[in-house]
């Protein structure tokens, strides 16, 4: 039983990793390919059908450049960069459910690879580390582009990562868990969280920007300013690595936005599915569910990226502290409010 | 109708410095009307030629590497007056003239021929002047397909009559097309 039980983890944390990659080197794809499309133009399609095999072709680019160090004081670190840009993007996933259940061999599985009852403080506390890659690798380039990109990344994550917890806690208050699950089951049906928190989402939203170093809020590695910001001195497969941790966690973030807001992987009459066509078949097309919406914000981040151009820094400032803050404190209070007023109704019996 | 209020393009806007109202300056309408200008062009029609299989169609005055012209019979059209040399704006053109042998009849059309012809490509503008000054039809910019082609050398780009005399099966070629017409 406890063999069995610690190969279906496995399996699961494989196939999450594994999907992960998969969906990270096609978001390269799907970015160029949306870049081009919303600039008229065709985007790859030479290395094979649609240009399906670029990222592949680009993976062996990469590995097969030259391994540049810079004249830098630490190689240690100018090496562990990198790294933790990659594995705090790719640690994220644990924590998210993919699915319900599936009946396999006798057996339900579950589609999680763990269901802490803290998931949500997991989640920002892995994001946050996230932030120490970009630093590390920006100061241990002894480039002052790349330390300036560092610093703005370090600044703007920080900032953000204020309103983005805030506006979450209203989110919490609301479904009284911090267990990803539990917020997916809450939300069966159509009962989705975006309808009762519209503004809470909107932080989120903006924020989660911010958190993955996307347009507009790419300072940190904005070209015309900063050459390539914190990744100027990388070359061979640690630039990729940065590359790829930045996809990573774009996926990861759409996925937490699809399971915290818009109901995870479930869809109208998935009950009735469950009960009339079978637990594997529901599922199934539940993970298939999470996936269009997890692909939609996807394109979502890629569709504003080709849409509104970067924002100034003292912009970005602005916009963190003395708006959304203030907006998602006020949001807080509101919902705090509501949720009084039915409990008093409640206890009054109304 | 004063002057200020003419606009020749249709599209004159008038700027002003009127505060924005709150909507405006919740920015997220003017992101929404982004958006939707963005998610417009994913549909439009693709401008891409596809290069090497699609070739993009050459305008009717389009103006290539420079070709001297041989007559139907296969003789050099040019008699070396310098009157393209004359022409050119960018002075890119020098020749040689050199009297013809009795026993050269048959490759040049006129008693004086160039007997040097160099264009320097990196001074020509493909203007088309010489083409057009020319009295013997002998030089042609527009019916000449060819590109430059690229170079790491400046000598290369020095083209004498080697390069830029038309070749002699195309001669005859364009002759058996004329006699079938």
């Amino acid at each position: 039983m406890e063999s069995a039980f610690i190969i279906e983890k496995s399996v699961v944390i494989v196939v999450v990793f594994a999907v992960t990659m998969i969906m990270a080197m096609y978001s390269t794809w799907a970015e160029r390919k949306v870049a081009a499309f919303l600039q008229d133009r065709v985007g790859p399609n030479r290395a094979g059908w649609g240009g399906l095999l670029q990222p592949l072709a680009d993976g062996m680019k990469l590995f097969s450049k030259e391994e540049f160090f810079p004249n830098t004081p630490n190689r240690f670190l100018f090496v562990v960069g990198p790294a933790i840009a990659m594995s705090t993007a790719l640690m994220t996933s644990a924590v998210i459910p993919w699915g319900d259940r599936l009946h396999l061999f006798g057996r339900d599985i579950i589609l999680q690879a763990t269901d802490v009852n803290i998931a949500l403080l997991y989640i920002f506390g892995v994001l946050s580390v996230g932030v120490y890659g970009i630093m590390i690798g920006g100061w241990a380039s002894n480039n002052k582009f790349s330390l300036m990109g560092a610093v703005r990344a370090a600044s703007q994550m920080v900032s953000y990562e204020v309103a983005m917890g805030l506006s979450m806690i209203a989110l919490l208050m609301m479904t009284g868990t911090m267990s990803l699950k539990e917020i997916s089951l809450q939300q069966q049906g159509m009962n989705w969280n975006v309808f009762y928190q519209p503004v809470s989402f909107l932080i989120f939203l903006i924020c989660s920007f911010a958190e993955t170093n996307r347009t507009p809020f790419d300072l940190a590695e904005c070209e015309n300013e900063l050459i390539g910001g914190y990744h100027t001195e990388y070359s061979s497969m640690k630039m990729g690595f940065y590359l790829f941790a930045e996809y990573a966690s774009m996926f990861i973030s759409a996925t937490i936005i699809s399971v915290l807001f818009f109901g995870g992987y479930n869809y109208p009459g998935m009950q009735w599915m469950v009960e009339n066509v079978g637990v594997n078949t529901a599922n199934l097309l539940g993970i298939a569910v999470l996936f269009v919406k997890i692909c939609f914000f996807i394109f979502f981040y890629m569709w504003v990226r080709w849409t509104i151009p970067r924002f100034r820094y003292d912009q970005l400032m602005n916009l963190g502290w003395r708006i959304l803050i203030p907006l998602s404190i006020i949001n807080i209070m509101i919902t705090g409010a509501v949720i009084l007023r039915h409990d008093i109704a409640a206890a009054l019996g109304f | 109708m004063s002057i200020e209020t003419i606009s020749l393009s249709g599209r004159k806007k008038v700027v002003s410095n009127k505060e924005m109202t709150f909507i405006e300056r919740l920015y997220l309408v003017a992101i929404v009307k982004g958006l939707a200008i963005t998610l417009k062009h994913l549909f439009r029609k693709k401008i891409t030629i596809h290069y090497p299989e699609q070739v993009r169609e050459m305008s009717p005055v389009y103006r290539g590497q420079h070709m001297l012209k041989r007559d139907e019979q296969g003789r050099e059209n040019c008699t070396a007056c310098g009157l393209c040399a004359l022409s050119c704006p960018a002075e890119a053109i020098t020749m040689k003239a050199a009297e013809r042998k009795p026993d050269e009849k048959h490759l040049y059309r006129e008693e004086k021929y160039a007997s040097i012809y160099e264009i320097n490509m990196l001074r020509c503008i493909f203007c088309g002047l010489c083409e057009e000054a020319c009295p013997k039809d002998a030089i042609y910019l527009t019916t000449s397909k060819v590109l430059v082609p690229a170079s790491y050398e400046r000598e290369d780009f020095i083209f004498g009559k080697d390069k830029l005399v038309m070749p002699l099966e195309m001669a005859i070629k364009n002759s058996q097309l004329n006699n079938a017409n």
